[in-house]
């Protein structure tokens, strides 16, 4: 590292990029920080906070911040149960089909939510699965199955052919080894993939908003949305449930970078 | 994958002193096994992408409509849905808005990402903790940018204008959302903003793999800062760009988020863009048919985009 005049230099201007960037997230605590009502005339420092926001957020969002949480560990177990099996056999079987399903998930990238949700809600209209936990989590894990299985497929493929093959010598069947030897030796991959599945599953919007009709299933995305489609008198709540919506990936950042890291890298170049 | 045949190689010795009927059979059972791994992902993939597709374009041909939920009926009507899509006045400036959002974007996200990529590699104190937290805007959920984005540019309270009009570059308050010829400029903004972290986080993988001794060899012909920009790492970043630009593009076409809670497309068309048309056709005015054939009208442009930009991009390779 070098502390010099420049990378000193340098450090400042990276902060200030950084401060540039994260703004709107500084605005978004910082407003829902202000006393109820009054935000039209937000001051630029939170220097008396008020929670009364969060209060109002909690009160009126609650139930939708429930009903993604529920929605997202769904996605996250639902993703990870197809998508882990999927992996291990495209990165260590020879079987015919391979290619269709990873060409498969190339595809999958181009294709454009809106029309997965025209065909979605007419099939679930017909199958009654509009309005229901379920339906949402079938349908959000569709952002995080093909992301899951390239990136622990790119982590089984560096695994060591020899392990699972010394297991087979032994006797063990395939679903043994794979539950025994491989779900634990790719622990990491699957840590990673499960944490992105949750955000992709959390962040969901389309979905929420075209396979909902009522609010007996609101996930607080579509709540959010709801807030401020309508005329906004009351920023602080607004920004409270903005603040509220974002913390899964504020906490993932700060406390999962490694896993972070590795999702972006491999998973970013898809 | 060359793994797989090494393992298969290894274990036919003992499999090879039985019978051969018993091992056809076993082989056999060996390959439903493998199959069975695979089976559950290809059929969610057929479920939740191959359906779709497929039942787009029987619906794009089909009077499907509110009366349809009712009577279960949907007629054909053969290529009417294109035809009334692409009659209707909202159609040409939902593509026109279409290409320069996706334009705007991807030149902003590029170039700005680009730049704080090459920024990055200098690697200086703090560099590592500045480019993580820089990913923060990408994990967030684009609602809760859009709801923040949307108070920031608020024409009278916003923080952006109390900003601009502090500073005396504008005389009051601009109305970025609520005016028709600065709407587009506002979603491209924040859609700019949106697509940063991911262009630097690939781009700066893309840099790290370029060999320092490159750099060396041409600071001794007396290439450095801009002209070894353009000598060395221009020319080995290509192919990495090439995939930025691909998924960048990819992706933004089908931006729905972003305009939904900025805009909602408005006003007056002027920021809806043929992705959240098609929304509008079947989730606010019931006319599926419809906003199939819109959707379709987006796969294709995105199945094009992508087929000649390989295309010219293997070609620029190969010369």
């Amino acid at each position: 590292m070098n502390l010099t005049k420049t990378g000193i230099h340098n450090s400042a201007l990276g902060i200030l990029f950084l401060a540039i960037m994260l703004f709107p997230v500084y605005w978004m605590v910082n407003a829902s920080l202000q006393p109820n009502g009054t935000t039209i005339e937000a001051t630029w420092f939170p220097l008396k906070p008020d929670f009364s926001g969060y209060g109002t957020a909690l009160a009126q969002q609650g139930r939708n911040l429930g009903t993604s949480l529920v929605v997202a560990i769904g996605s996250v177990v639902f993703s990870l149960a197809i998508a882990a099996p999927a992996a291990y056999a495209l990165s260590h079987f020879k079987v015919r089909g391979t290619n269709i399903v990873l060409f498969g998930i190339l595809i999958s990238q181009m294709i454009p939510g809106i029309v997965v949700a025209n065909a979605l809600y007419t099939a679930y209209n017909d199958l009654g699965l509009l309005n229901s936990i379920g339906g949402l989590i079938l349908a959000d894990s569709s952002h995080g199955i093909p992301f899951a299985i390239l990136i622990i497929r790119a982590f089984m493929s560096s695994m060591p052919t020899s392990i699972i093959e010394a297991a087979r010598v032994d006797g063990a069947g395939h679903p043994r080894v794979f539950w025994s030897i491989v779900l634990p030796v790719s622990r990491n991959a699957l840590i990673t993939a499960g944490l992105f599945t949750f955000l992709f599953a959390w962040s969901d919007f389309l979905f929420a908003l075209t396979l909902t009709t009522t609010d007996a299933v609101r996930p607080v995305t579509l709540g959010l949305y709801q807030y401020i489609g309508s005329y906004v008198t009351d920023w602080s709540a607004v920004m409270a449930t903005a603040v509220l919506a974002s913390l899964p990936a504020v906490v993932l950042l700060l406390v999962a970078q490694k896993f972070v890291a590795a999702g972006t890298a491999t998973g970013a170049v898809k | 994958m060359t793994t797989a045949t090494t393992s298969r190689v290894r274990t036919r010795p003992p499999a090879s002193a039985e019978p051969a009927p018993r091992r056809r059979r076993k082989l056999r059972r060996e390959t439903l096994y493998q199959w069975g791994f695979l089976l559950p992902a290809a059929v969610y993939l057929a479920l939740f992408f191959g359906y779709p597709v497929v039942k787009n374009l029987v619906m794009s041909f089909q009077d499907y409509g509110t009366a349809t939920f009712y009577t279960g009926e949907a007629p054909w009507v053969g290529f009417e849905n294109y035809a009334k899509v692409l009659r209707s006045s909202i159609f040409s400036t939902a593509l026109t808005n279409t290409a320069l959002f996706t334009a705007g974007s991807i030149a902003g996200q590029f170039v700005i990402g680009l730049a704080l990529a090459v920024f990055f590699r200098k690697r200086f104190p703090l560099s590592g903790v500045l480019r993580s937290l820089l990913l923060l805007p990408w994990l967030l959920p684009l609602i809760a940018s859009g709801a923040v984005w949307k108070w920031i540019l608020d024409k009278d309270s916003g923080a952006l204008n109390q900003f601009l009009v502090a500073l005396h570059v504008v005389p009051t308050g601009v109305p970025w959302l609520t005016s028709t010829s600065l709407a587009l400029v506002a979603v491209v903004g924040v859609n700019i903003w949106v697509g940063i972290p991911f262009n630097v986080t690939i781009l700066y993988g893309g840099l790290q793999d370029i060999p320092d001794e490159l750099y060396e060899a041409a600071a001794l012909d007396g290439a450095t800062g801009w002209r070894a920009f353009r000598h060395v790492t221009w020319p080995m970043l290509r192919p990495v760009v090439s995939v930025v630009l691909v998924l960048g593009v990819v992706y933004t076409l089908k931006v729905l988020d972003i305009i939904l809670a900025l805009t909602g497309g408005g006003p007056a068309n002027s920021s809806q863009t043929i992705a959240t048309e098609s929304y509008a056709l079947s989730f606010a005015e019931f006319r599926f048919g419809e906003g199939s054939a819109l959707g379709n009208i987006l796969v294709l442009i995105s199945l094009v985009f992508a087929v000649v930009y390989l295309r010219a991009s293997r070609r620029g390779v190969e010369d």
